[in-house]
């Protein structure tokens, strides 16, 4: 008979992000015959009884056990690929999967440097034999296609220069669009897309402090869920964004779509974490085994790779 | 091919700029001298020529130019110094500004330069201008011209030969429905002229004429006098056949009442070092009087053999 902790401890080493391969090998390794059968019986979550007497293995909960598996395998091939492969690569797979990954696409655009974008649409062109707006624009048939396409066309002016007049009287073409009863959703107001998908960051940095001073509410706020909204979170207040999607990660109800954001997030902006000391609260509690480490491991701080050497 | 003419053995730059030097000396400007030098040096040499006049003389050469020389000479020799991917920023720039608008420059060079020259293009704006082309092409145009041309400087397009026949099919169709209704503006024709490759962009057309009877510019004809239309002809040229576009602006700059020196220029200018010969083969054959002929009958002085050296005519 295996004991109640074993099994208590085999559904726990299945029960978060990543999977206890220690604790996998201590309980599985040795036990017996009868051991495993008591451990089948004792996880339901995996095994149902069949009539003709065994206990069967739930088949789509094994893929996902291998989805689990995979956690780590995936993430240290994702660090060690060259960053513009790697967001080449992110953004293939985001206009494969369709909707409910266009925020990773805005992610990408958005976050990264005028090079680094640069850099992703040159390895696309390497890995995919297209360009990356003519995928995109392909695939999408609705209202993001606009916006989409333009942020990942940017190549957005970095330096100092910010014209406040500008940023100014954009910040009140926003409102406009963002508040008026009139028909045009803002997705499709020709402004909207112009002024997110060209000006520069400083600029719509300096557009968000006019907007907030004037409005009194941010411009984030007045808008709903949507890529709209990630786009101006992504290009004003990064570091926010970042925090969000880590913590919607984390949730207990996250679907696989936010999960995948821990691997993508943290593997790219490992840095700007690691600068900041920014730990996502559950991390502990939810990831398990090597890739609990490996993400601890990118963003905690150097002292613990010194500690286990 | 490119037109230009460099001797077999290019002085070092700083001997070139000390010859330039003293053809600012003096009461006149000897002319003859910037043109012997400037439009027979690559774009890498004229860049040293620059690099090691201001470096001796503390000046930039291209102002030195502004100051000695005058008018379209002046303005040829200075598009020509320029290295290409300023050159194209200045350009663009101009295009944008009130006075010297032109959505037409814009897309002749959105459409006209390989990917990754536009991109040269586009950091080079953001180094002379602090700012990105596109959003300053985003803020002086509307409507359509918006919708068109934003996407025209901001594409990255892949540059293989590779095509897809299938695609070519379906993407002639798209555009085929859309022209017949008369939606030239539409999002799907404007996805496909500005985010397909060239090659399969080309392979769409071959199809649409094949499969549909006319070309595809012939069919966008129908409004004769509608600009945007004019545009959107002249872009889907520029990137199939952009010897037959260049030859059809310097054939209409030319036989302009007086002659449009402007259009001239910047494509003698801008062509010399990438396909000239093309564009001259292009123009004999369809005005029957070689490309010399024309500019030296339509233009004079120091112009005319600034114009004549960028095109291959006479000795080196």
């Amino acid at each position: 008979m295996a004991l109640p902790s074993g099994i208590e401890a085999l559904d726990k080493a299945f029960s978060g992000i990543g999977v206890d391969e220690k604790s996998l090998i201590d309980i599985i390794a040795k036990s017996n015959d009868e051991h495993r059968t008591s451990l089948r019986k004792g996880c339901p979550k995996l095994f149902v009884e069949d009539d003709n007497g065994f206990e069967r293995s739930d088949q789509s909960c094994i893929e996902n056990l291998k989805h689990q598996f995979n956690r780590f395998r995936d993430a240290v091939v994702l660090s060690l690929l060259h960053p513009w492969e790697r967001d080449a690569r992110l953004i293939e797979e985001a206009i494969r999967k369709g909707p409910k990954s266009y925020s990773v696409i805005v992610e990408i655009a958005c976050t990264r440097s005028s090079n680094q974008l640069l850099g992703a649409r040159k390895a696309y062109h390497s890995l995919f034999d297209h360009s990356i707006e003519e995928d995109l624009a392909a695939h999408i048939k609705d209202g993001e296609r606009k916006l989409l396409v333009a942020l990942v066309s940017a190549y957005r002016y970095e330096g100092p220069n910010v014209k406040e007049a500008a940023a100014k009287s954009e910040a009140e073409i926003l409102y406009n669009a963002l508040n008026n009863a009139d028909e045009t959703k803002p997705l499709d107001h020709e402004d909207v897309v112009m002024i997110l998908a060209t000006r520069s960051k400083l600029h719509l940095q300096a557009l968000y402090q006019h907007y907030n001073k004037t409005y009194d509410k941010t411009l984030t706020q007045d808008l709903e869920e949507g890529i709209l909204k990630d786009t101006v979170e992504c290009l004003c207040t990064p570091e926010a964004y970042f925090h969000r999607v880590l913590d919607a990660a984390l949730e207990q109800d996250a679907d696989e779509e936010s999960k995948g954001a821990l691997s993508r997030v943290i593997v790219t902006q490992n840095e700007l974490l690691r600068k900041e000391g920014y730990v996502p609260n559950k991390i502990q509690d939810t990831l398990l085994g090597f890739y609990k480490d490996f993400m601890l491991g990118l963003i905690a701080s150097g002292d613990i790779q010194e500690n286990n050497s | 091919m490119a037109t230009l003419k460099v001797p077999a053995h290019v002085p070092a730059p700083s001997e070139d700029a000390e010859q330039l030097r003293k053809a600012f000396e003096g009461w006149g400007t000897n002319e003859q001298l910037i043109i012997d030098i400037l439009a027979h040096r690559n774009a890498a040499q004229r860049n040293s020529i620059r690099k090691t006049y201001h470096e001796a003389y503390g000046k930039d050469l291209l102002k030195s130019l502004d100051e000695e020389l005058t008018s379209d000479f002046e303005r040829a020799v200075v598009l020509f110094t320029l290295d290409p991917a300023e050159r194209d920023a200045y350009l663009a720039n101009e295009s944008t500004k009130r006075f010297t608008s032109s959505n037409w420059v814009i897309m002749e060079i959105a459409c006209t330069r390989s990917s990754h020259e536009l991109f040269n293009v586009r950091k080079a704006y953001h180094a002379r201008y602090k700012k990105s082309l596109e959003e300053d092409v985003a803020h002086h145009t509307k409507g359509d011209y918006r919708k068109l041309l934003v996407p025209l400087v901001s594409a990255f397009r892949y540059e293989g030969e590779e095509v897809n026949l299938t695609l070519a099919k379906s993407e002639a169709k798209i555009l085929r429905d859309k022209i017949s209704d008369k939606q030239y503006s539409d999002e799907e024709v404007i996805r496909i002229v500005t985010t397909r490759s060239k090659a399969q962009l080309n392979a769409t057309l071959n199809h649409y004429n094949n499969a549909f009877g006319n070309a595809i510019n012939k069919d966008l004809k129908a409004d004769a006098d509608d600009e945007f239309l004019k545009l959107l002809r002249a872009a889907i040229k520029c990137l199939t056949v952009p010897e037959k576009y260049f030859e059809k602006v310097l054939r209409q700059a030319i036989n302009k009442m007086g002659t449009d020196e402007w259009a001239l220029t910047r494509v003698v200018t801008t062509r010399a070092e990438v396909d000239m010969v093309r564009i001259k083969e292009e123009y004999q054959r369809r005005n029957s009087v070689t490309l010399e002929k024309a500019i030296a009958g339509d233009t004079s002085g120091d112009y005319e053999k600034m114009l004549l050296a960028l095109i291959g005519a006479g000795e080196v």
